[in-house]
């Protein structure tokens, strides 16, 4: 069997007294949509912070490909939790950002990401300031920002978070389009048990800090999902009684 | 106001923008005027508006040769204030041991009395343009170097750990994130310390220089011509509210980005 695109083991992490992380093991096969759900300030953005090398872990191992991940490599297209779009840039800059870090002209960035702007929603709208944008545009561009990158793997923190929930439904729908056609591997952070049954393949809950994983749940329910309601309501009342009751 | 739909919009908005500024300094220069004339206090205590106004227009040459020299002055020891505050805001940016050693000397020179340093300064480098500015630089470095300092910690965390996810150097998200960053600080400090300059520069000509402002203010003071100094007060008023417009205009063609985020609020 071919290595896992992601695989952590046993990480754990404390900062100063702080104990974050306890235990975290968990996989993402390539192609893989994985989703983290757990409670607020239990450590899931940490988990990414170990990821894209902002700090080190106490212990535990990170394999991509089979490889030990090193600080020196930036082998994951991240999406902070924030869209951290930058304000004095507009919007078709901000999402060659990546590109021009990796030492990519500006014009061949933007000639890269130019016509990726209709499938994002965003035609027109390449010389508008992130301020002249609505909330989901604003995650739209910080999204298409991240996959243009072509890293082996997205690494989603909360992309939705910080939208009403008409906008974040209609989000949601339309990133589970997105990962249909183009099949991304992804982990993505949520605290939303409706959008992780929604768009993974599997669903891994922490406890809250210091955080261990309490359960993995399979989403077995092919893409796209707009017809199986019924499927996916079942699986997020399964996961609430869990999240609601831990003992058990 | 049924005469504002008339008018081309943005002069009605400059309008009630300036226009309560503009009439409270109306009022006070008519009332100072109405009391000069009613009270018939000599002009040598206290002249009207009027007579500084016609002496001043009077000696307007001596007045702009002065000016230019104080603007010069003002222009050459801003810029070198910031260049220096620049390079300084960098060191402290990348090496924070650097910060420690550096600001207490740095807020001493802040304490320090004007009026007592600039004989000084003058007496170390002459009366020419050297100690104008570096008495300009003294009281603008420092308010730079704290207003840059702050802005590059403003930048949003987030921003920076994605540069830094996607492998950008130090440096790198200095230049892309840190700096762009401390262009509001930037541009707040740059208001207030082109203030503080002007009056530097005229503190340093006060204590003695060839020409300028506070030189004339000097002689016009030892002449028993407050007309004359008041005059000259005027102009450097105006000659502050100058940059400090200035500072405004390049801050917005700087920034356009900023008027945006305004406008949606
Ligand atoms: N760089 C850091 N230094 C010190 N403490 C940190 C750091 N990063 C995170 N923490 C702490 O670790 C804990 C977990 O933070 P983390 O951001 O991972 O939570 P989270 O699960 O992402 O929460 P949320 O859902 O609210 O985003 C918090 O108590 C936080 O204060
Ligand atoms: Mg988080």
């Amino acid at each position: 069997m071919s290595p896992a695109r992601l695989e952590l083991v046993g990480l754990r992490k404390s900062f100063g007294a702080t104990e974050v992380l306890a235990d975290i093991s968990l996989s993402v096969q390539p192609g893989e949509f994985v989703s983290i759900l757990g409670p607020s300030g239990a450590g899931k953005s940490t988990i990414l912070q170990l990821l894209t090398g902002a700090t080190r872990l106490d212990s535990g191992r990170m394999l991509l490909d089979g490889t030990p991940l090193s600080s020196a490599q930036h082998r994951f297209a991240f999406m902070p939790q924030g869209d951290a779009l930058m304000p004095w840039r507009r919007i078709i800059d901000n999402t060659t950002l990546g590109l021009e870090v990796q030492g990519m002209s500006r014009k061949a960035a933007r000639a890269k990401v130019e016509p990726l702007f209709a499938e994002f929603g965003l035609a027109g709208f390449e010389r508008y300031y992130p301020a002249q944008l609505s909330g989901g545009m604003r995650q739209r561009a910080a999204l298409l920002r991240t996959v243009v990158q072509q890293r082996p793997m997205l690494l989603l923190d909360e992309p939705f978070g910080a939208l009403d929930a008409l906008t974040r439904a209609q989000m949601q729908r339309w990133l589970a389009d997105m990962w249909t056609r183009h099949r991304w591997t992804v982990l993505l952070i949520t605290h939303d048990v409706r959008e992780a049954v929604l768009l993974s393949d599997r669903i891994y809950v922490l406890s809250s800090r210091p955080a261990h994983v309490v359960h993995r749940f399979p989403v077995p329910i092919d893409h796209p999902r707009q017809g199986a309601s019924a499927a996916l309501s079942a699986i997020e009342a399964e996961i609430l009684t869990t999240l609601l009751h831990p003992e058990d | 106001m049924p005469n504002a739909p008339f008018y081309p919009r943005v002069f009605a908005r400059a309008f009630s923008h300036a226009g309560p500024a503009f009439v409270s300094v109306a009022a006070v220069i008519l009332g100072w005027e109405a009391y000069v004339q009613l009270s018939g206090i000599s002009p040598t205590a206290l002249p009207a508006p009027s007579r500084i106004i016609t002496q001043g227009f009077e000696q307007r040459e001596a007045l702009a040769r002065h000016t230019l020299a104080t603007l010069q002055a003002t222009t050459l020891g801003f810029a070198c204030s910031l260049t220096a505050a620049f390079l300084f805001s960098v060191l402290i940016d990348f090496f924070q041991p650097l910060r420690r050693a550096l600001f207490p000397v740095f807020i001493i020179t802040q304490t320090l009395p004007l009026v007592a340093i600039a004989p000084l300064v003058v007496l170390w480098f002459g009366f020419g343009l050297t100690p104008k500015i570096v008495l300009v630089a003294l009281v603008t470095f420092f308010p730079m170097l704290v207003a840059l300092a702050q802005g590059y910690e403003a930048t949003n965390r987030d921003i920076a750990a994605l540069l830094a996810s996607m492998g950008a150097s130090r440096w790198r998200i200095f230049l892309m994130a840190r700096m762009p960053s401390a262009l509001p600080y930037f541009f707040a400090g740059l208001r207030i310390s082109v203030t503080y300059a002007v009056v530097g520069a005229i503190f340093a000509e006060y204590a003695g220089a060839a020409r300028g402002l506070g030189i004339y203010i000097l002689n016009a003071k030892n002449n028993f011509r407050p007309d004359l100094v008041l005059a000259a007060v005027f102009v450097s008023a105006a000659l502050t509210l100058l940059l400090f417009s200035a500072s405004v205009l390049v801050q917005r063609a700087a920034m356009p980005w900023a008027r945006l985020a305004e406008q949606r609020r």
